[in-house]
């Protein structure tokens, strides 16, 4: 027994040295964009056939509509969004001055229809909300990902690197097994990706719609039989803070398509 | 060994599949076969290696194919996350076969393969899923009837 027991707890040191190192070199990195099949990358690139362009025209106009009687637009406050909004979705989630909490980019939409607009929110993975976010992510379009850890929120990304590698659910699987370290498999006919958020939010023709980055994580937590957090939780913010980190630098190609 | 080995289970059956392990870890390991073990699990009803081929093909049940491929034709999308299950039951025996099956920690702390007989441990199970184990101990024992027939 212990000399079986000592070697497992060797082997068990190599894995997990193995583990920590275990990502995807910077120079190997691929979108999702880049590992699906050539017909799908044509429908995200040809803006007449991407189904998530409709999402982003119904985002203009809803930039641009005053949300009530004397509530201002978010036009009448950030003015033209191809000018103003240049950039904003690649340095998103990000960290609210004064209340030091981080923001998605739905989470600070949200913030402004209650804190300027004086509305209700639109709830999350609504049409509204979906469009408006599309809107402004496009407003990126082959920017670079700014990496959040230069932007002061290593806190999160250390919080959000641990979810990544913690395993959850009945099958006792973690992000980082399937998309560090099995990328590239198939997972019963489905090529892994290597869950760079680049693209959302994104059409996926199994959803027969456009659906945000907090979507894909549920369906992947629901997938290993894990609860998933709540809508909007801190959990999914920091989540994608890491995720936004090991994919500094790419290019942000949202709204995207997939299968 | 992996601390995961030892996750205190209610049901009766968790804890007949628990010591069964700790016995077979306990042993004195022969040549060539140092790997864990673990005996039949109390089941209500003798093996049968037919359902456990619909286990194993089922991916909503099983899941095996998911990650492995194995001689199953009818099935069309395979995984290749994981050796072909093809001559597993040359490999192993049904101890080994079956302890794999329990929890593959064992074998691996790192593992990726589930494990299928601890209904416990896990952070965050789905409600649905609750202190549920993935097969019963039924399903173990028709799984590791039908893995010992794969011979090639
Ligand atoms: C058992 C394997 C597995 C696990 C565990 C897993 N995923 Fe996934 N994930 C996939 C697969 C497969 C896809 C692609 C789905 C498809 O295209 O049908 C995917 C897609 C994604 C995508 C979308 C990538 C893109 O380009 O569209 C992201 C982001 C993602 N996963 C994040 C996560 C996070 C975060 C976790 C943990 C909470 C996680 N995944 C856990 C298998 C997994
Ligand atoms: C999420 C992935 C995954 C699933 C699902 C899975 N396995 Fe595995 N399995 C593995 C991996 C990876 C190995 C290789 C050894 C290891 O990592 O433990 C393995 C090893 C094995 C082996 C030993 C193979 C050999 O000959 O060396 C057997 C037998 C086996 N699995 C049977 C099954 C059965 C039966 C099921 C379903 C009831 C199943 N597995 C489900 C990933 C998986």
């Amino acid at each position: 027994m212990t000399g079986r027991a000592g070697r497992a707890f060797a082997l068990a040191i190599l894995l997990l040295g193995h583990a920590l190192a275990d990502d995807i070199p910077a120079n190997q990195r691929l979108s999702g964009h880049d590992m699906m099949g050539a017909e799908a990358q044509a429908m995200q690139r040809d803006d007449f056939a991407n189904p998530a362009m409709l999402a982003v025209k119904e985002g203009e106009a809803l930039w641009k509509a005053a949300p009530g009687e004397g509530r201002p637009s978010c036009q009448s406050c950030h003015g033209d969004a191809a000018e103003s909004m240049k950039g904003v979705a690649a340095r998103y989630p990000a960290r609210d001055a004064s209340t030091g909490r981080a923001f998605d980019l739905p989470g600070q939409i949200q913030a402004c229809q209650t804190g300027r607009q004086a509305v209700a929110p639109s709830a999350r993975e609504s049409a509204a909300l979906l469009a408006l976010e599309a809107y402004l992510s496009l407003q990126s379009r082959g920017m670079p990902l700014a990496s959040p850890r230069a932007r002061g929120l290593e806190d999160a990304v250390l919080r959000g690197e641990k979810l990544y590698r913690q395993r959850f659910g009945q099958l006792d699987l973690s992000c980082a097994q399937c998309h560090s370290q099995n990328w590239g498999r198939s997972l019963g006919g489905t090529r892994i990706p290597q869950a760079h958020p680049t693209g959302y939010p994104l059409f996926r023709m199994e959803w027969q719609a456009i659906g945000s980055l907090q979507r894909r994580f549920r369906n992947c937590m629901t997938g290993i039989r894990a609860e998933p957090f709540p809508a909007g939780a801190p959990e999914w913010v920091d989540l994608e803070i890491y995720l936004k980190e090991r994919a500094a630098d790419m290019a942000m190609d949202a709204p995207g398509v997939r299968p | 060994m992996s601390g995961r080995a030892a996750h205190a289970g209610t049901g009766r059956e968790l804890w007949l599949a628990i010591a069964a392990f700790l016995v077979a870890l306990a042993m004195p390991a022969r040549a060539q076969q140092d790997v864990p073990e673990a005996g039949p699990l109390a089941v209500s009803r003798p093996p049968d290696a037919e359902n456990g081929r619909r286990i194993v093909t089922d991916r909503r049940k099983g899941l095996c194919l998911l990650c492995h491929s194995g001689p199953f034709p009818e099935v069309r999308f395979q995984g290749d996350l994981a050796p072909s299950l093809a001559g597993a039951g040359s490999r192993w025996t049904p101890a080994q076969l079956r302890a794999r099956l329990i929890d593959s920690r064992l074998f691996n702390g790192e593992t990726i393969m589930p494990p299928y007989f601890r209904a416990e441990g896990q952070s965050r199970m789905a409600v649905a899923f609750k202190g549920r184990t993935i097969l019963t101990a039924e399903e173990i024992e028709d799984v590791t009837a039908f893995l010992a027939t794969l011979r090639e």
